[in-house]
C-alpha cells in the first residue's frame, strides 16, 4: 500500500489543519472581546504589505493601459480603455495578485513569526502560565489577515485603475479622454463586481491566514522547521489562491 | 519514603512515558515535599524537562499518575488543568520571554491575563516582582537587550507573578557565569524562603544543586538511581550516581556511543 501513502499523508495532513481551523474559529467570539489585540496584529500585517501593494497596483494598471491601448486602438476603441483595465482589475488581477504579494509578504512573516515563537517555547511557555496560545497568539493573526485582505485588495484595484496606475499611463500619456475613462468604466462596472472582488479576497485570505498559522504552529521547533515552514506557506498559500480562484470564477461566471 | 505524605505537593506514581518506541520513563515514583527545594538531578537527555512538561500537564503519561496537591493533573478539564498551571510556575531552560513585549509586560502578562487588577495595582505588583530579582532599573527593555542571566531572572519574576504554591526550573543554571550562577542560587533559596514556595530544580549542575536542595532524586535510563538528602546522594553507593556526581567519562555509563561495527572497521571501510 506503499504507493497510497503520500495520498493518505496529505489527508490526514488536511484533517489536522481542518481540527485546526474549527480550533480557531472556536476561540474567535472570545477573540474579538480584545479588539486591542486584533488591531495591533491588522497594523502589522497592513502596514507590512501596504507599500508593496501599492506600488505592484500602480504598475500592473500602467501595463495593462499601455498592452490594452495597443490593441483597442486598432478598433478605434481606445476610449473603452478605462473598462478594460478595470474589469480585468476587479474581476482577475486585483484580488488575485494582492493574495499572492500578501501570501509573500504577510503569511510568510507570519509562520515565520509563530514557527520562532514554537521554537523558543513562547507557546509552550504561555500554555503553563494557563494562557490558550490559540486564543491569545493564533487567533488575533488569523482574524487580521482575514479583515486585511479585501481591504488590501480594494487598495489595490483603486491604485491600479486610478491616477497612478491606468489612468496615469491611458489619459495623462496616451491622450484617451478623461471623461469617456471614467464614465464607460462607471456604465460597465456593477456592484456585482466589486462584491465578487470582495469575496474573492476574503477567501483567499481566509486561506492564506489559515496556511500561515497552520505551518507556523506545527512547524519543526529548530532553525530548518522555521524556514520549512515559511516556504511552504508561500508555495501552499500560492498554489491555494490559484486554484481557488478558478473554482470562484467559474461560480461567478454567469 | 522518609516524607510524610500529608506533606507532599506532588506525587508521582508509576509514571511511564514514551516518545514513539524511545522510553523516557519506566515506572518512577517521586515525591515532592511541600516548602522544600527539590533537585531532580540526571545526564542530558534522560527526560528531565519532559518530567517538568508532565507535571505541568503539557504531556500524559502511558501509564501511571501525577497528583498536584491530591489533584490528578491528567484527569482534569482543559479549564481545571489550567486553574491548576496557575498554581504552578515553570521556568524553562530559555527563559520563554515574549519577544514584542518588554520586561515589565513579561511580568504583567499573567496578571493581566488572569487577574482583572486596575493598572495602578499591576504596575506595583510588577515592580515588586522585579525589585525582587534585581531588574527594576530593566523594566523597559527588551528580551534581546538583556543578558541570559538576566532573562532568566525575569522569567522568574513572571513566574511568581501569580504567587503559585511551587516554581519548577529547567536547568537555571547552565551557561551562566559563576557571578549570574551565584545570584540565582541565592534567588531561587530566598524567594523558597520569602514565599514559602515549593521549589523543583531540575539540572545537571550537580555540585550548585545539591548546595541549595533539601532533598534530591537522581534519574537516568528512564529510572531513580537513588533519592535523598543531599548528603545521602554524595555518599551514594551506586556506582551510576557517583560516575554522574564525579563527571567521570567511564563507568557504568559509556562515553562511546554504541556502534555495530569496531573503530578499525571503519577505518578500514575508507580505504576499501
Ligand atoms: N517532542 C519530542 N518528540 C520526540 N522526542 C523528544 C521530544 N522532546 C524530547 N525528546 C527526546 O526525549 C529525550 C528527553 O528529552 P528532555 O526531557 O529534553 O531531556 P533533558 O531535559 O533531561 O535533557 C531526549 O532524548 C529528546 O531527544
Ligand atoms: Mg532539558
Amino acid at each position: 500500500m506503499s504507493f497510497l501513502s503520500p495520498l493518505t499523508d496529505s489527508l490526514r495532513g488536511l484533517g489536522r489543519a481542518s481540527l485546526f481551523l474549527l480550533t480557531i474559529i472556536a476561540t474567535i467570539p472570545g477573540a474579538f472581546l480584545r479588539p486591542r489585540l486584533i488591531v495591533q496584529q491588522l497594523y502589522s500585517v497592513g502596514v507590512l504589505s501596504l507599500i508593496i501593494i501599492v506600488i505592484s497596483g500602480s504598475f500592473i494598471g500602467m501595463v495593462l493601459a499601455l498592452q490594452g491601448y495597443r490593441t483597442l486602438v486598432n478598433f478605434g476603441a481606445a476610449s473603452s480603455l478605462g473598462v478594460l483595465v478595470a474589469l480585468s482589475i476587479v474581476r482577475e488581477l486585483g484580488p488575485v495578485v494582492t493574495a499572492l504579494l500578501f501570501a509573500g509578504r504577510a503569511g510568510s512573516a507570519l509562520a515565520a513569526e509563530i514557527g520562532l515563537m514554537k521554537a523558543t517555547d513562547q507557546l509552550s511557555g504561555m500554555e503553563m502560565m494557563a494562557v490558550d496560545p490559540i486564543k491569545r497568539v493564533i487567533a488575533p493573526r488569523f482574524i487580521a489577515g482575514l479583515i486585511a485582505m479585501p481591504l488590501l485588495a480594494s487598495i489595490f484595484s483603486m491604485m491600479a485603475i486610478g491616477v497612478a496606475g491606468g489612468h496615469a499611463i491611458g489619459v495623462e500619456l496616451l491622450g484617451v479622454d478623461d471623461g469617456s475613462y471614467w464614465s464607460q468604466i462607471n456604465q460597465a462596472m456593477h456592484g456585482r463586481d466589486i462584491a465578487d472582488m470582495l469575496i474573492k479576497a476574503t477567501v483567499f485570505g481566509l486561506a492564506i491566514s489559515w496556511i500561515a498559522v497552520y505551518q507556523g504552529y506545527h512547524a519543526a521547533p529548530t532553525s530548518e522547521g522555521v524556514s520549512r515552514a515559511t516556504t511552504s506557506t508561500v508555495v501552499v498559500s500560492s498554489l491555494a489562491i490559484l486554484a481557488l480562484d478558478f473554482v470562484l470564477t467559474a461560480f461567478m461566471f454567469h | 519514603m522518609t516524607i510524610a505524605t500529608a506533606d507532599t505537593l506532588v506525587r508521582v506514581r508509576a509514571l511511564r512515558f514514551a516518545f514513539g518506541p524511545r522510553t523516557i520513563y519506566d515506572g518512577i515514583d517521586l515525591d515532592i515535599a511541600r516548602g522544600k527545594v527539590t533537585a531532580i538531578l540526571g545526564p542530558s537527555g534522560t527526560g528531565k524537562t519532559t518530567l517538568l512538561r508532565l507535571i505541568g500537564g503539557q504531556w500524559k503519561p502511558d501509564a501511571g499518575s501525577i497528583e498536584f496537591d491530591g489533584i490528578d493533573v491528567h484527569q482534569q478539564s482543559r479549564n481545571a488543568l489550567f486553574a491548576l498551571r496557575k498554581r504552578m510556575g515553570l521556568l524553562f531552560q530559555s527563559g520563554a520571554l515574549l519577544t514584542d513585549l518588554t520586561v515589565f509586560e513579561n511580568v504583567a502578562f499573567p496578571l493581566r491575563e488572569h487577574t482583572r487588577l486596575p493598572e495602578s495595582m499591576i504596575r506595583d505588583l510588577v515592580f515588586m516582582k522585579l525589585e525582587a530579582v534585581g531588574l527594576r532599573g530593566a523594566a523597559n527593555l527588551f528580551p534581546e537587550q538583556i543578558s541570559g542571566g538576566m532573562a532568566r531572572r525575569v522569567a522568574l519574576a513572571r513566574a511568581i507573578a501569580l504567587e503559585p504554591d511551587m516554581v519548577m526550573y529547567d536547568e537555571p543554571f547552565t551557561g551562566q557565569d559563576p557571578i549570574s550562577m551565584g545570584v540565582l542560587i541565592r534567588l531561587i533559596r530566598g524567594l523558597n524562603q520569602a514565599l514559602g514556595l515549593t521549589s523543583v530544580i531540575v539540572s545537571h549542575d550537580v555540585v550548585e544543586v545539591l548546595s541549595i536542595s533539601d532533598y534530591a532524586y537522581v534519574v537516568s535510563g528512564g529510572k531513580v538511581l537513588d533519592h535523598g538528602t543531599p548528603e545521602a546522594i554524595r555518599a551514594s553507593k551506586s556506582p551510576l550516581v557517583q560516575q554522574f556526581l564525579n563527571g567521570e567519562a567511564d563507568g557504568p555509563v559509556a562515553f562511546h556511543y554504541k556502534s555495530a561495527k569496531t573503530y578499525a572497521d571503519d577505518l578500514m571501510a575508507a580505504r576499501a
